[in-house]
């Protein structure tokens, strides 16, 4: 990989490994007497590991110079490998975190161990750490193929996939030592909120840079929505993080806005980096690798037109149904309620441009499990956006508010769209990646599509159940006034509830487990004499790329 | 760059892009689209037009239908506290000995009651009352200020070193900490505090400090805890003869208490609870004692 890198370019990377370790040194230094002097330890190493990796190829010959003349596909390698491993071991702290609701005292007797602290690093863990690396992953190959252009740039790809997990990790293990902005889905803090920036940028000129030597004078839709992830992850991510740390040699800060502005600029973010992170970026996927397997056109142009749009401009108003009956004032409240509602019929041609896609293939649906998968997919986004826009009405939203509803809508979404998709996608792109002809096992796709779809639908169904029945028991009064539950009667219905989804989530996780071996050993085996050809060439510009 | 085709399966035509293989097909925006996006659109305005919706510089558009979520929650609490009120009115104004002996009244409370129980007071109480470790059970009969309802009443309005005026206040010293009391003297005390209950399990070395125990209890102990260690509920002084032990009975929990001192607190629900529902708690908790009915 590194010798893919001309010397010019090791040395480069070598000045930003010194930078990282330097960044890492200063942190670690004025905050030595705070947790914060742990994460900038943490920066220091990588940036030497990093550095020593480097250093000891900075001696291999410069690469072929027709490395121009082919598409960049390392970082998308590293890439999808990266993220089935976050994957597997985010659901295993998810399924843990599951296994907690029955047995509470099922964990160490230790700070970084309890419920409070683990419940992110399993959310973190597979959005940012899951699903994020596989956006970058995916979106490179897209964007190439797409463009029909290589990637405009050999460091900076890498500088994404390692900045953007080194981000994860500090999270992570932030989390574990107790560091946390308790904003739902941001809780990483000022500095390495700012670190993300940095890479966020780099992604962005990138992905322009690439897209500006397409060959093909329209954009594709995948790309639209590729493009709309990374810009507007870029602005939610600046805006909800604005915040004043305690000292700059203090991991913890406090927020720039206050009160109720504070909890809706929240949920403005929250909501919208469900519409852009888990969405719009997944959509880009989606987009790309079903017509691909299926060997279909897309059914409708203009459909994905008024899909996109939609989604775009109505999300941004949406978020304040997550903060239905509470300080915040009634009118913000039925605003995102009625643009929720609406949020549906976009939701909905999107689902079904990709189900009328496989006109003409459905045999193929049968027959092959990662197209299976991608069809699964598209119905569970169906499913959810649908469930989400009722959740949205205000009365409906009095039942589903803080119970497992919300869980069990947000895991239709996470388990039935965001990883199915991703599980299609991965098993359609690996073997082109690696030059196979097939996946290593198509029998262990199969296993694994029957233990996602039965581990979701266990999960999903006992939500429901579990979050119907707290919102029922809540709510219930006696006929003189009084409540006819108390709180630990609806904690105690729920225990058959939290059994069930921690068995349906060890078998997603099962899944997950057989999906890295079996890419795994994709990457293993032999090389084929006459490797199959997937792609296009690039066309190469008439000028030389940097 | 290719050309628009004709797809042969839905025979309709391509839009003519093509990206590394993918066509897109130009089919018009089917019905059902188009008409469910008139309808959300329109109840949407239909809700704006209802309903608060629309700021605009100094205020928002108020909706004709005139409702609030203020005025709606008003509403609510209003409707329920007339519902409660036909019980909180005899709560609140009856002797709570008459109510103890009404046997409609009480079984209202044990119904009730629980559930105000298991909100408020299992946390720390356990669903059963039963206590545990730091938290005493409220099941035995045993008192630190004392078990007719009006004490109980007023041990939930005031708490035990509770932040609230009038609380009640009781502290166990810690002898050892403070050094008023040396480890030698601490044991001996220990000993003698497992005679007033088990006096069988005391080996025949420690029964010869006994006096010597006596001495020291009387000069430390016996001013809250009574001569007899039999506690006192005026000034909560738990009794240190039965079997009862908040904080464990065993010669190392004894040991602990006198080195370290203990001082529990139970909050204050004056402030919390309704009345009518202190009062409902007060004779739910009396409730409890062993062979009630
Ligand atoms: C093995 C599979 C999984 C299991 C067993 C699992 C389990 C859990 C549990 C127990 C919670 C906490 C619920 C609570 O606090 O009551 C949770 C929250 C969450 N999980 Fe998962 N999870 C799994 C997979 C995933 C995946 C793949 C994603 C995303 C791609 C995901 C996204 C989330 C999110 C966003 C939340 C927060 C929900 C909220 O705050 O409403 N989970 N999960
Ligand atoms: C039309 C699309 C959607 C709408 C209108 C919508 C609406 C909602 C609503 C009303 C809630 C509950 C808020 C509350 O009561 O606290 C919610 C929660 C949530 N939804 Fe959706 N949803 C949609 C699609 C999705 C999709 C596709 C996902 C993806 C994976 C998703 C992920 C989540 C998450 C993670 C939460 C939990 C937020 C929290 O931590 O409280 N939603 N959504």
């Amino acid at each position: 990989m590194i010798s893919q890198l001309t010397r010019d370019e090791r040395a480069l990377a070598m000045v930003l490994c010194v930078l990282l370790t330097l960044f890492g040194a200063t942190l670690g230094l004025v905050g030595r007497d705070d947790v914060l002097g742990w994460h900038g330890a943490l920066l220091a190493l990588s940036g030497m590991v990093l550095l020593i990796v480097i250093m000891s190829k900075i001696y291999d010959p410069d690469p072929n110079p027709d490395r121009v003349t082919k598409y960049y596909d390392d970082p998308t390698k590293v890439g999808v490998i990266v993220s089935m491993m976050w994957l597997v071991f985010a659901t295993f702290v998810g399924d843990w975190v599951a296994w907690l609701l029955v047995y509470p005292e099922a964990t160490f007797d230790a700070g970084w161990s309890s419920f409070g602290r683990l419940r992110p690093v399993h959310t973190t863990g597979v959005i940012f750490g899951f699903g994020g690396n596989a956006l970058i992953a995916t979106s490179f190959h897209v964007l190439q193929r797409t463009s029909r252009a290589r990637l405009a740039g050999n460091l900076s790809p890498w500088i994404v996939v390692i900045g953007f997990n080194l981000f994860c990790l500090l999270a992570v293990t932030g989390y574990m030592f107790g560091i946390t902005a308790s904003k739902e889905y941001a809780e990483p803090e000022w500095y390495a909120d700012l670190f993300l920036v940095v890479i966020w940028v780099v992604y962005f000129v990138l992905y322009l840079r690439t897209l500006a030597r397409r060959q093909e004078p329209h954009i594709y839709v995948a790309n639209w929505y590729f493009l709309a992830f990374i810009l507007v992850v870029a602005i939610l991510h600046i805006i909800n993080n604005l915040a004043v740390p305690v000292s700059l040699g203090h991991a913890k800060s406090y927020s720039l806005f206050s009160g109720v502005q504070d909890a809706m600029t929240q949920w403005w973010y929250g909501h919208n980096a469900v519409a852009f992170f888990l969405t719009a970026g997944f959509l880009g996927m989606l987009y790309y690798y079903l017509p691909r397997r299926a060997g279909r056109p897309i059914f409708s142009y203009r459909m994905s037109i008024i899909s996109f749009w939609g989604i775009t401009f109505l999300y941004m108003w949406a978020g304040s149904h997550h903060l239905h009956y509470t300080a915040l004032p009634h009118w913000v409240q039925n605003l995102g309620m009625t643009f929720s509602i609406v949020l549906v019929v976009p939701s909905w041609a999107s689902a079904g441009n990709a189900l009328l896609t496989l006109n003409g293939a459905w045999e193929k649906v049968r027959d092959d499990a990662t197209l299976r998968f991608m069809f699964v997919a598209a119905v569970f986004y169906g499913l959810s956006t649908f469930e989400g826009s009722f959740m949205a009405i205000r009365p409906v939203n009095s039942l589903s508010h803080y119970t497992d509803w919300t869980v069990g809508h947000v895991h239709a979404g996470a388990l039935g769209w965001v990883a199915m998709i991703t599980f299609g996608a991965f098993y359609t792109l690996v073997p082109m990646l690696w030059n196979k002809e097939r996946m290593y096992s198509s029998r262990l796709i199969e296993a694994h599509f029957w233990l996602a779809l039965a581990g979701t639908v266990i999960y999903v169904f006992s939500m429901w159940n579990s979050g119907i029945v707290q919102g029922l028991m809540w709510r219930a009064y006696a006929e003189n006034g009084t409540l006819a539950y108390s709180f630990i009667d609806s904690v105690d219905a729920m225990r058959p509830y939290y059994f069930a989804r921690a068995v349906g989530g060890f078998l997603f996780f099962l899944g997950g487990v057989i999906g890295l071996y079996n890419i795994w050993m994709t990457t293993r085996m032999p090389a084929v004499e006459k490797p199959p050809v997937y792609d296009l060439p690039p066309v190469v510009a008439a000028e030389p790329a940097e | 760059m290719s050309k628009p085709e004709r797809d042969p399966y839905t025979g309709l035509m391509t839009t003519g892009h093509e990206w590394n293989g993918i066509k897109e097909l130009m089919t018009p925006i089917p019905g059902p689209v188009k008409f469910f996006l008139a309808l959300t659109i329109l109840s949407a305005v239909l809700l704006w037009i209802l309903y608060p919706t629309w700021p605009y510089g100094p205020g928002y558009t108020k909706g004709v239908l005139g409702v609030d979520q203020r005025t709606l929650v008003e509403n609510n609490l209003t409707k329920s506290a007339a519902l409660r009120s036909v019980w909180e009115d005899r709560f609140t104004s009856a002797e709570m000995s008459a109510l103890e002996a009404d046997d409609d009244a009480m079984t209202f409370v044990r119904s009730h009651g629980a559930r105000l129980f298991e909100d408020n007071c299992s946390a720390c109480h356990g669903l059963d009352a039963a206590g545990g470790p730091g938290f005493p059970s409220l099941t035995d009969d045993q008192w630190l200020w004392g078990g007719d309802a009006e004490t109980i009443l007023e041990t939930l309005r005031v708490g035990i070193n509770a932040p609230h005026d009038e609380t009640r206040y009781a502290e166990m010293l810690a002898f050892g900490d403070q050094g008023m009391l040396n480890s030698e003297e601490r044991r001996t005390l220990t000993d003698y505090v497992i005679s007033l209950s088990r006096p069988d399990e005391l080996t025949k070395e420690q029964k010869e400090l006994l006096p010597a125990g006596a001495e020291l209890f009387d000069a430390n102990c016996s001013s809250c805890h009574g001569e007899d260690g039999g506690g006192s509920h005026d000034v909560g002084a738990p009794n240190l003869t039965d079997d009862f032990w908040i904080y464990g009975g065993d010669a190392a929990s004894i040991a602990a208490t006198l080195r370290h001192g203990r001082i529990g607190v139970m909050p204050y629900w004056e402030d919390r609870l309704s009345e009518a529902d202190l009062r409902l708690l007060s004779l739910y908790v009396r409730d409890l004692r062993p062979n009630q009915q």
